[in-house]
Parts: C-alpha cells; structure tokens; sequence
C-alpha cells in the first residue's frame, strides 16, 4: 500500500513545529533561543489558532521550560520543548531529573555553539553534554530527518520498553533555517501510528498518594541507575524498529541507529554526525570517482550508542576517521573517543576536531582531512593519531 | 524475542516504579517514639475536650473526636511538647522518661 | 470563618504520616496536618528541595499522606505549571499544590515563583517560611529576619531585611494571596479552603517558627507563631479577588496599645540573643511601618 503523503516546502524549524502538530502534543513549554525560537513561535501560532489543541505555557526560563514539562509528563500528557545552546545547559539539572524519572516526552535541540564569544552557529558541543544521562538521542542530516526523527520521538519515547526522554537534534542555521521539501505522513495515518499517550510508567494524581524519590538506601540510587541503563540499551531494538515500520506509513526507513553511507567494500571510513554529513558524502563520492575505497558511517543515534555498527564497520575495514563537531577538552573529540571506545584498538582511529562555532567545512574541506588520513594510513604515520587533529586550514598563530 | 524483550521491559518498569514511589506508612523513620525525652500524658479528669492538643500535634500522633478525649500513640509521639504547652487547662503532665 | 476545629477532626484520613522524619515540634508537619485535612483527597504536591525533601519520609515508606513528587530546587512552580495545564488538557480535577520552603520560593525559585504567577497558573503556593536554609543546617535566607543569627550570619546576625513575599506575590495581580501562621490552623484552613474555591494562582505565606532553627523549646513552636501575631510581628491578612482583609486573629493588634512587647517574642528566641535596645527600636519601627502599609491595603482594596 502506498503511503499517504502530503509534501510541503519548509525550515527545519516549522518542520520539527509540524512533528508536533501531528502527534497531537497535549502540552509545550518553551522560552525563546537563536536558533530554535521559530519552532516554538510556529507551534505558538499552531495553539492560538486552534490547529493544535494544546496547551502552550510561556515560561520565564529554560529550566523552566524543562521544569513544565516534567510535570505534564508525570502527570500523563504527550509534552514537548525545544531549545538551544545556553538554553539546553541552563536546563541541565531538569535534564538529568526528568530521564531519571523514567518519563517520555520529546525535546528539540536546534544545536549551536556554547559562548563565549556569542555565537549562534552550529557545533555539536551542547548535545553531547547529554550523553551520559538516560536520555535517547538522535541527530539529523537534513530538514527531512528532522521531521521523521521528532515524530518518531514520540513513537520510542513512549515504547513501554523505553519511556525515557527522547532528543532530537538538528544542527542550527543549517537546517533549522533551511528550507526543503518535506513529505508528511497526513494526520490520519499518524493518529493510527502513533495512538494517544498512555500514563507510563507511572503517573501523579490525586487521591493516589505516594511519593515520588524519597531519601533511601543508597543501594536503591543505584539499582534504579541499572535499570534506567536496561531501558537505553532496550532501545536499540525499539529504533531499528521504529525505523522499519515507519517505511510503511512515510515511505522511509534510514538504517537504524546509523547510516551506511557506500561502506559494503570500503576500506576506510569516514565517520561523522549531522547536516555536514552532506558535504562529507560528496567528498567521498569524488574520491570514490579517483578509486579510493572510502565509505561513510553516519551516526544517527547517539545514545544508545551504536556499538553493533561500528564494529561490524571496524571488522571490514583498514582505518577509521572521525570528524567531530565537538571537543571534549584535554582527550580528544567527543565522537572520537566514542568509536575509540568502541574499536579498541582493533584498528588505527584518527580523529579530526572541525567546524566548531559553525566555522564552514565543505566537501572539498571534507576531500582534503580524508586524502591526508588515507595518505597518513598508507604510509604508516598513524602513531601521532593518539592525538586529534584540529582543522584549521586557515588559522596562523 | 520481541515479546521477550517486552516481558522483561515490563517487569523491570514495574520493578523502577516500585523503588522510586514510596507509599505512605507508619514510622517512615522508624519507631520515632523512642525520640522522647518526656512523654505526655492526659490527665483525664481535667481534660476538657476541647481537641486543642489535637489541633497543634505536629505529629498527628493524637486521635480525638470531638466529645472524646484524646489518645496519644506513643509508638510514634517524639516528646516535643507543643500539646502540653497548648493544652489551655494544663491538663496534659509532661512525665520524665528516664525511670 | 476559622474552620471549627471539630469541623477538621472529622476528616479520619491523615495527610501526614505518623513516626516521620520532621524534628521535635516541626511546624511544616502541623502545616501539612491541616493542608491534608482540608485538601488531602484533592492535592498533588510539588515540593522542592528543602524540609520536606527529608519529611516526606524514607523509602520504601512516606511520611505524607498525599501524592508528592520531589523536584529541584528552583522548578516547583514551573513543575506544577505543568501538571496544572496536563490536568486540563486530560480533563482531570484536583488542587495543583506547591508545598516550599523560604529559600525554594524567595531566593533560588523565586523567578520560577513570579513566572508561575504572572501567568495565573491554575496552581496553589504554599511557602513555609521558617525563614531560613534549615534543612542545610540553618543558613540566611531572603526571609531571614533582620538581625537573626544563622550559621552564616553567625555574630551579627542578618544584615538584610525580610522579603515580603505575599506583598509581591501581590502585585503579581493574581487572584488569592494571603498570610497565615502555624500558630492559627483553623485560620490557615480556612485560608485553604477559600484558595482552593478559586482558580488561577493562589499563594500562601505560612509563618513556621523552626525550633531547632530560632533556637527555641520544641514545645513553643505554635507558641512563638502565636507571639509573633500578638506582637503584630506577623500580620494574617487574605486577599481575594480585589477585596484585602486584615484577618480577626490579627485584627486587634492593627492598634499597637494591644499589642504584646516584641522583647517577649524576641526574648524566646535564641537567634536574637545578641540583639541590642537600638536594634529594638528598629524591628518595632519596622512593625509599625508594616501595619500602616497593610492597613493602606486594605483600605485601597475595600472590594
């Protein structure tokens, strides 16, 4: 059966709005941020005019913005926020209070780089300082993505093997202002998908009185740590299989917790995370075109983190380069120590630190970090790999 | 193995929601009459119900109904002393503990 | 009208759990007391960090009768702001309350406090003031006491004076506001109940003298609630919907001729034993300002 689709023309930001809009969000709290305010502004107008029924609560704060939804969610709404930068770091605490709480919602984080200087531009470095709390978190490559993931969001968020908060970042400017096609399964489809929140795992109401997270034994913290770290790794499945089944209703599927980009014979790869992975596979299809083996793994899934993947890649291949959009100061790049962690040493992992603050990084910036790292493999110059290479073509101290 | 995953999804939700909640029960710090120091007691004979030391136990470890007198649960009363201070004809001893 | 006390002993169901873990006199537990007498079927609690973390009860056991979800410091009105709009859009009844301490609604939740009012959140803010960190171990709060030691206020004692939360909450325009005093329950629920007849924001400043934290006989504590209103230190008054009224337990200390000396409410607690007859004067020129303002209000809002 053909799926039934509506395709419209729209940033990233309305797009995401859009997402909401089709899961019937019940409530949406949110305070404004560059880049991601036009998401809450277009669901604002969504909630005035009547084409969502929800409510909309203006919040004084980020952590407010958190705060409010935690309590739609405990008390058994479908809620959504977004925010950026400064906003999500500012949430910080309720980010870590609502995942440990065991609750679904969904959370847009139009990436940007954290001051100072100011600057509203793309890097990966405020999403990746969630990476070790129980949240699910996924990362866009174009503004399609952005809708499919958000709405998806939902889907896995509220899986009775998940129920943990679900993020979905896209990067700023170049998604969230960027307008593209995006083809939207209708309302119909999406209210047969994707069925009204059920109060899971647990829920606050009056007349039902039990306190939740008391002081306790310190052995209970950490058998609810385990059990939270049982439900991320629940997920993997519950994704690759969100995945699959969306094919039927959108007509798209991405491969699960990555994306393999020309890998089945090659022999390195290049991996990398968000928007500029377009750039990055244009670099590989012309050095593909000049005969060398590269391929590209996409990582869509941050947490859980795709561990099945990268080693499947690392067991075919020769070397992997990892471009990162983050830096995780004094190691290396946030993604490279990830693969690093993943691979083990099996095979050489060079790392490069690029396009922070949204510095440009195009395919031919791409073309020339992945000739140097094939150049380097081939002639035996992997030892300085231990440490990350910061690309800076244009930088003289 | 689907189904499998759901089972045990579902046992360990009903496991994390078991030791998150706490419910609501006597002595949630233990026997906290063992805080006392003096332990009050009615003095039936001049109580005049009035309910007051019921109305300012912070502890709700005294049970009255209007027109009754008072019993106070010592398993769980720590001894603070307000119902004594509170009672409006002194009809509540404050009675060392220590013998 | 205070509610009869035979009234409130009527209700069987305890909202607060005997054998929990408040000290000796707390007054937060004879507040819930009466919250739960009045709301105990109908309330959900947000309770930010502070006392009531702890009250609330070790698990696998609760010390309150009513469903309390724990959240950070500064999130209770945001928290609840949010539950408040789920409730409504699932079409669920029941009170929304905000059951905080001084420091989770003057100082670090204060923003979260004022954003929660300025928007009429359909929720209800309880702050039990013991006027100061007390769960921490007793530091100054914004609602400290002028000239009270606290461990870091430690010689001179605060050098800052109170935050009057009601009067700002005031004038945030919302619909209930009032002052209440653990000294008075059945004027605290009948404050309860006037509140929870109203919907949109509705705040209550609960007085809550801390034994351990005024440095006072765990016996005192409805005692010393009850001085500071004798004293005209602490004035019950409620505002509802455009009409303030001074409250009848307060009303015949509006004449300072009947009031009780401050020095007696001083005297009984230890965190003023340092202060000096000039220091004195200034606390009753305080008190005395105080009344000529709540008495301006009043007349403004005559309704």
């Amino acid at each position: 059966m053909e799926p039934r689709t509506v395709t419209k023309v729209l940033v990233g930001n309305h797009a995401v709005a859009e997402a909401i809009r089709l899961a019937r969000v019940q409530v949406v709290a949110a305070y404004p941020i560059t880049p991601q305010t036009v998401i809450v502004e277009r669901i604002a107008e969504m909630v005035e005019s009547g084409e969502l029924k929800a409510k909309y609560i203006r919040v004084e704060s980020e952590h407010s913005a958190l705060a409010a939804v935690y309590g739609a969610a405990a008390a058994g709404a479908r809620a959504f926020t977004a925010t950026s930068s400064h906003g999500l770091l500012y949430m910080y605490e309720m980010l870590w209070w609502l995942a440990q709480s065991h609750l679904p919602l969904v959370l847009a984080l139009v990436t940007r780089a954290i001051g100072p200087p100011w600057n509203i531009h793309t890097d990966h470095q405020d999403l990746l300082t969630v990476r070790d709390a129980p949240w699910i978190i996924a990362m866009a490559e174009n503004v399609q993505e952005a809708f499919d993931l958000t709405l998806q969001g939902f889907k896995i968020s509220e899986d009775k093997r998940v129920l943990l908060p679900f993020m979905v970042g896209l990067d700023g400017f170049v998604l969230s202002h960027t307008a593209e096609p995006v083809s939207m399964p209708t309302q119909e489809t999406v209210d047969a998908w994707l069925p009204p929140r059920e109060p899971e795992p647990w829920v606050l109401e009056p007349g039902k009185p039990f306190a939740v997270g008391n002081v306790g034994p310190d052995e209970v913290t950490m058998e609810l740590r385990w059990l939270l770290w049982r439900a991320v790794e629940r997920a993997r499945t519950v994704i690759r299989e969100v995945d699959r089944e969306y094919e039927k209703i959108a007509g798209r599927s991405y491969g699960g917790l990555v994306e393999r980009y020309r890998l089945s014979d090659a022999k390195y790869v290049v991996v990398t995370m968000g928007a500029w992975s377009g750039d990055a596979k244009e670099a590989v299809d012309r050095l593909r075109d000049e005969g060398v083996p590269v391929g590209l793994l996409r990582i869509r899934f941050v947490r859980p983190f795709p561990k099945e993947e990268v080693l499947e890649v690392a067991a075919g291949s020769r070397a992997i380069l990892v471009v990162d959009r983050a830096v995780s100061m004094g190691n290396a790049g946030v993604l490279g120590i990830e693969i690093s962690s993943v691979v083990r040493g099996r095979i050489p992992v060079k790392n490069v630190i690029a396009g922070l603050g949204g510095t440009d990084t195009g395919y031919e910036d791409f073309e020339d970090m992945i000739r140097r790292f094939v150049e380097e493999y081939e002639s035996g110059r992997t030892d300085k790999w231990l440490e990350p290479e910061w690309y800076m073509p244009w930088f003289k101290r | 193995m689907g189904e499998d995953l759901l089972r045990e999804a579902l046992e360990e939700n009903k496991l994390f929601v078991e030791k998150l909640l706490a419910k609501p029960q006597p002595g949630s710090a233990g026997p906290t009459g063992t805080w006392r120091t003096y332990r009050p007691v009615v003095n039936e004979g001049k109580c005049i119900k009035c309910g007051l030391c019921w109305l300012y136990c912070p502890e709700e470890a005294i049970e009255w109904s209007p027109g009754g007198l008072p019993k106070i649960d010592y398993r769980f009363c720590k001894g603070c002393g307000v119902c004594v201070q509170e009672c409006p004809v002194k009809a509540i001893d404050f009675v060392y503990e220590g013998e | 009208m205070p509610v009869p006390i035979a009234k409130l002993a009527q209700v069987k169901r305890k909202g607060v759990v005997p054998g929990n873990p408040a000290c000796m006199g707390c007054p937060h537990t004879l507040g819930l007391k009466i919250l739960g007498k009045v709301l105990g079927d109908r309330a959900v609690l947000v309770v930010p960090a502070g006392c009531t973390s702890i009250i609330a009860g070790v698990y696998p056991r609760a010390g309150i009768n009513m469903p309390v979800l724990h959240v950070p410091f500064a999130s209770a009105g945001a928290v609840a702001s949010g539950i408040a709009a789920a409730y409504d859009m699932i079409g669920r009844d029941g009170v929304v309350v905000v059951w905080s301490g001084d420091g989770g609604a003057a100082d670090i939740g204060f923003a979260t406090l004022s954003g929660a009012a300025i928007r009429n959140e359909n929720i209800l803010v309880i702050v039990s003031d013991n006027e100061a960190y007390m769960n921490t171990g007793i530091q100054a709060s914004g609602t400290t006491s002028w000239r009270a030691r606290t461990t870091t206020t430690p010689i001179y004692g605060k050098t800052e004076e109170k935050k009057d939360l009601a009067l700002l909450m005031l004038l945030h325009r919302v619909p209930y506001v009032a002052t209440a005093s653990v000294g008075y329950p059945t004027d605290f629920a009948e404050k309860l109940e006037n509140a929870a007849a109203i919907r949109g924001f509705r705040f209550i400043h609960l007085l809550s003298p801390c034994p351990p934290g005024w440095r006072f006989d765990a016996d005192k504590t409805a005692h010393v609630a009850k001085l500071a209103v004798e004293t005209g230190a602490w004035i019950l008054w409620e505002y509802i919907n455009g009409r303030f009224r001074i409250s009848p337990m307060s009303r015949p200390y509006a004449d300072p001729r009947r009031r009780k000396p401050i020095e007696e409410y001083l005297r009984l607690q230890g965190r003023f034993s340092h202060v000096k007859p000039e220091d004195v004067e200034f606390i009753k020129r305080r008190i005395e300002e105080n009344w000529r303002l709540v008495k301006e209000l009043e007349a403004f809002y005559r309704g």
